[in-house]
């Protein structure tokens, strides 16, 4: 048997999987195993697909991707902790016909931001949020996030959420579904090839929604924090599904009549 | 010939708004400065100009709603009064730090707290000395007529956009309500995009492709990389102490003592000065319109050579800290202003300069 080289196997024919352009350069810092490097792809790749790299602008959070601009290759604008859907209002209203979108987690989005959160989803504004709940603060070390599950550890609830001290965890997405001004209210998830495609599916209609002036969509992805949460990935993964997703279950909450 | 309108101050601010080419209002309605918003919801300006106006859910998310369109590279406003101004120091901070044009008038109440809805002076050091966290300064100007209210919101746009750095219109209760005549201007066409696009590089338009992507951030981890950025931002504040300061003199050629006063006092310290002439006591009055910048040189000049200098304000003594770095203790300086709501008379303020300075 003849030694296999390295130039043998990479070859253009033999290229299965290109990262898009609307990606940049840039070696991301988040975690091995956490699903932020891959929900930030599928963005970059349904902006891609619309051709839409000309016409739209992010707006990042402050947590694990406060530094998501260094990542898209789209203008973006960085906003204070839980401001971003203020930020993205404007954007919209002052030029209607960008892709507006804002990426955010769940400290962000549903404990300092949720004032933000609820009134722009409530006047309707056109513009795609994409939430990332994790049920945990990660940037900042693993504290308690309004999503954190009853009895779930963390740096803040070293012995578990008391939901009777700390309340219970925030289901904000159905809340939000309950407002006339969301027109598509969605949560998936990241972590399996099946998941990344129907994933890519809701921000791609979100998108195409927002296009047509629907009102606002809203994007849940439940993901992991395995370092927060203190395991390996495939343990985090494991737990995910067996503790979050049964709180917070996958598929669509709202979706416009057609 | 000019179109001449009585309007209040607050509806000034909202005309003018309309009229120099606004993109964008966002507000929170606040007594005494609601009229501005009301103003607009009644001109409906996106019928006559495209302009945005928009009621937020809080003096936060207006302020933040400032903060996107400005690095839209829009023109953008938004009006408070002091319990929202408190409010908006986050975002003013991070507009501040990503260096945005914006404009923000604050209608000065009495505080602390909740206060009262009475005009007060008390916001000069949150305006002047940054107000939110971290080293940043905010160009101020402050009106003491109606007509200024109105002429004051182009010119912070101008200086705004030409120093890439958040403008202030510091007024009060008083101008912000009281009616004068405004000699108005003609209606400015708004920026186009491509007028943006080509002025404005660093704007996050949604232009990723013809340019390179844009990024409007106030994050730099990295501590010798913000060191940078502060450095760049003192430089800054440099160039606009050096080039940007403005004030008014007023009977100033022969005077003995000074009154320093800007807006509301300033009006009411010309009176005073006016029944000090009578008593055969000359005081002339120096008029900051730029509060940071402040008009520290001429001040300097002026008020070393004299017998003593009073600083009028609604407030417990804030600009006085300012007069006294310019005068630095060559003649004696005092405050004098009544504060929590109450006006101070020209009577009172012409009875501080006697016992305070003449006879203290």
């Amino acid at each position: 048997m003849s030694e296999v080289r390295l130039e043998d196997i990479i070859k253009p024919e033999n290229k299965v999987y290109s990262k898009t352009d609307l990606l940049t350069d840039t070696v991301m810092h988040y975690c091995p195993g956490c699903g932020h490097g891959t929900a930030h792809r599928i963005v970059a790749e349904v902006i891609e697909e619309l051709g839409a790299q000309n016409n739209t602008v992010g707006i990042a959070p402050v947590g694990c991707s406060v530094l998501a601009y260094n990542y898209f290759n789209i203008d973006v604008q960085q906003a204070a902790h839980g401001r971003a859907p203020a930020l993205a209002t404007a954007v919209k209203r002052l030029m209607p016909d960008r892709l507006v979108f804002t990426y955010q987690g769940d400290g962000d989005l549903a404990a300092i931001g949720t004032g933000e959160t609820i009134h722009a989803c409530n006047r309707g504004e056109n513009i795609t949020i994409i939430f990332i709940n994790n049920g945990i603060y990660g940037m900042t070390g693993g504290q308690m996030a309004p999503t954190t599950l009853p009895n779930m550890k963390s740096s803040t609830s070293p012995f578990g959420r008391d939901v009777e001290m700390m309340g219970n965890p925030l289901k904000i997405t159905e809340l939000l579904a309950q407002l006339p001004g969301t027109a598509y209210v969605t949560r998936q998830a990241v972590h399996t090839p099946a998941h990344v495609r129907r994933t890519k599916k809701a921000i791609r209609k979100a998108f195409d929604l927002q296009a047509k002036g629907a009102g606002t969509t809203f994007v849940e992805i439940v993901s992991n924090c395995n370092s927060g949460w203190k395991m390996t990935p495939v343990d985090a993964n494991k737990w995910m599904e067996e503790n979050m997703f049964p709180y917070y279950p996958l598929g669509d909450i709202k979706i416009p009549a057609e | 010939m000019k179109e001449l309108r009585l309007m209040k101050g607050n509806e000034a601010i909202a005309e003018a708004a309309i009229r120099i080419g606004v993109d964008g209002y966002f507000g929170y309605p606040i007594t005494p400065q609601s009229e501005v918003l009301e103003h607009l919801m009644a001109e409906k300006p996106w019928e006559k100009t495209g302009m945005v106006v928009l009621q937020a859910e809080s003096e936060v998310a207006s302020i933040n709603m400032v903060y996107g369109g400005a690095a839209c590279g829009k023109k953008v406003m938004t009006t408070s009064s002091s319990p929202g101004f408190s409010l908006m120091q986050e975002g003013m901070s991070y507009i501040a730090g990503a260096e945005l044009p914006c404009v923000v008038a604050n209608v000065v109440r009495g505080g602390p707290g909740l206060g009262t809805i009475q005009p007060s002076q008390a916001d000069y050091f949150q305006a002047t000395k940054g107000g939110g966290h971290g080293d940043y300064k905010l160009i101020t100007l402050a009106p003491s007529t109606v007509q200024e209210m109105y002429d004051f919101v182009g010119l912070s746009f101008e200086l705004a956009f030409k120093y890439r750095n958040p403008a202030i219109i510091l007024s009060d209760g008083l101008i912000g309500q009281m009616m004068e005549k405004v000699y108005l201007t003609e209606y400015k066409e708004r920026w186009s995009d491509e007028y943006i696009n080509k002025t404005f590089p660093w704007a996050t338009t949604g232009r990723a492709a013809d340019r390179g992507n844009s990024i409007i951030t106030s994050l730099q981890l990295q501590a010798d990389k913000q060191e940078e950025v502060n450095l760049r931002l003192q430089k800054k504040y440099r160039e606009i102490e050096d080039n940007e300061v403005r004030y008014e003199l007023i009977n100033c050629e022969d005077a003995d003592y000074y009154f320093i006063a800007y807006g509301s006092s300033a009006r009411i310290s010309q009176k005073a000065m006016e029944l000090a002439a009578e008593e055969g006591i000359k005081v002339g009055l120096i008029r900051p319109i730029t509060l940071w910048p402040f008009p520290t040189k001429i001040i300097r000049e002026l008020g070393q050579k004299s017998k003593g200098v009073l600083s009028v304000e609604m407030s417990a003594g804030q600009m006085v800290e300012d007069v006294r770095l310019a005068i630095e203790g060559k003649v004696k300086v005092e405050h004098f202003g009544r504060f929590g709501g109450v006006i101070h008379s020209p009577a009172e303020i012409l009875n501080a300069l006697k016992t305070k300075i003449i006879g203290g």
